[in-house]
């Protein structure tokens, strides 16, 4: 069974606003939810995955060519709306 | 004034809340240290103004990129355990660098300003927190500010005007400096213990050095000068000459992410070049190739430069793409072929002979 997979776009954009947009979008979405973020700073490779540790996301991929970096995560369970 | 706080039935079975601004640099990471130890349950927030010196610059300078490719402050949230929020307040922070009720400090860096408002948007956090979740929602906000520390913005005058204008008033407390300061909300209520708090003052940073020992933090980053670009120097003065040039006080997100790379030169009031200084800087500035006019070198290796302006003639085109082969490996060939390209895509070539360094008076360098 393919699970349902949300997609982000974050190429061209420089850190921090990958995280920012990441963790937006992860606000959006219910808890068990898979998504995936596509990113050209390599600076995300390091970010979103510390981003995701601390907020009790998990990260399932880390992928990362020439270009891009892929990070795909589940989404974890929901904290006060800050 | 903030209303007094109910009086606590069972004050051990609440465990208070605050949301802590966090910078990524020492003195907030020991203000959420401090809380932490008193048993206060703290979450972070950082703001993203555009004007932060963290991520960008170091992903887009090769020099910079093993070095800190980390963001500070997500790096201090995970030292330290907590939840860390990032927002946007690029948006909104316009009106406080364009107009700051309170001036700037040496440089265009608005820092009394920047304060009120951060601590506002942390306010309004809070209530909006409160409101959706009652005691699960926040008590009290937390900054790392030192009294005496930034001769503008952290004085002990500033420190009350922080606090009302902010709309925080007593519920904003500054662990590292709190005993130099009228007793706030979370001491008064017994929320934290005001005796172990401290009273840091001025600009030595030795205390917070050996707080940090104390507290078993051994690494940290240590910004210099102040936490955003509006302190640097040459960075202010690029944005004055963008301004200037422009006859008017405006920016987009982009002209201040472009203005903290590459070499600014200004020719003409309505052209500038940013010439890029290495292959980092060359890629980003490519990613602006289909909003700006740019050149580049084709008979030798040399950077891109993106024309922000216009050129009114054919001379001034020519004297621009002579700057940039005086950039490039053939700044001593006598002729250098660029490549012309608007954003819309069409190009052409031009050949010239590179600019000599008395042909770009220093007064054209901006920054
Ligand atoms: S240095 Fe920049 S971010 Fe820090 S208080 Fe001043 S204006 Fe705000």
């Amino acid at each position: 069974m393919t699970e349902n997979v949300h997609e982000l776009d974050v190429r061209r954009q420089l850190c921090p606003i990958p995280v920012i947009k990441t963790q937006n979008k992860v606000n959006e979405l219910a808890q068990g939810a898979v998504l995936r973020v596509t990113c050209t700073d390599p600076g995300a490779l390091n970010d979103i995955p510390a981003w995701c540790r601390i907020n009790g996301h998990e990260v399932l991929e880390t992928e990362q060519d020439d270009r891009e970096v892929v990070i795909t995560l589940r989404v974890g369970e929901p904290s006060v709306a800050l | 004034m903030s209303e007094a706080a109910t009086p606590i039935s069972h004050p051990e079975s609440i465990q208070r809340r605050a949301i802590a601004l966090v910078s990524g640099g020492l003195d907030s990471m020991l203000a959420v240290k401090a809380m932490q130890e008193q048993g206060i349950h703290v979450e972070g927030v950082n703001f993203f103004t555009g004007f932060c010196v963290e991520g960008h610059t170091h992903a887009i300078r090769k020099k910079d990129q093993d070095k800190n490719k980390r963001n500070n402050a997500l790096w201090v949230a995970e030292k330290l355990g907590i939840k860390l929020h990032i927002v946007d307040i690029s948006e909104e922070y316009k009106d406080v660098v364009l107009n700051p009720k309170h001036g700037y400090g040496a440089n265009l860096n608005p820092c009394l300003d920047c304060k009120i408002f951060m601590v506002n948007q942390a306010t309004l956090m809070l209530n909006k927190a409160r409101e959706l979740a009652g005691e699960k929602g926040f008590d009290f906000i937390v900054t790392g500010e030192v009294v005496g520390q930034r001769p503008k913005s952290q004085r002990k005058e500033t420190m009350p005007i922080i606090s009302s204008e902010s709309g925080a008033d007593d519920r904003l407390l500054r662990p590292l400096s709190a005993r130099n300061l009228p007793e706030t909300l979370p001491e008064r209520e017994g929320w934290v213990d005001r005796e172990r708090l401290y009273d840091f003052s001025g600009r030595n940073r030795k205390p917070q050095m050996a707080l940090a020992r104390k507290f078993g933090l051994e690494e940290y980053a240590q910004p210099a000068g102040g936490c955003c670009f509006l302190t640097d120097e040459s960075y202010s003065n690029k944005l004055a000459d963008l301004w200037r040039a422009r006859n008017e006080r405006r920016y987009e997100l982009d002209d201040i992410m472009l203005l903290k790379v590459g070499r600014h030169i200004r020719p003409a009031e309505h052209h500038k070049l940013i010439i890029s200084r290495e292959e980092g800087e060359n890629r980003f500035l490519e990613g602006y190739r289909y909003q700006f006019t740019s050149l580049t070198t084709v008979s030798c290796p040399g950077p891109l430069a993106l024309v922000d302006g216009t050129f009114e003639s054919d001379e001034e085109l020519r004297r621009a793409a002579a700057i940039v082969a005086r950039y490039s490996k053939g700044r001593a060939d006598d002729e250098v072929v660029l490549e012309v390209k608007e954003p819309g895509g069409v190009a052409r070539e031009v050949a010239v002979r590179p600019a000599l360094p008395d042909e770009i008076p220093l007064s054209w360098h901006v920054g």
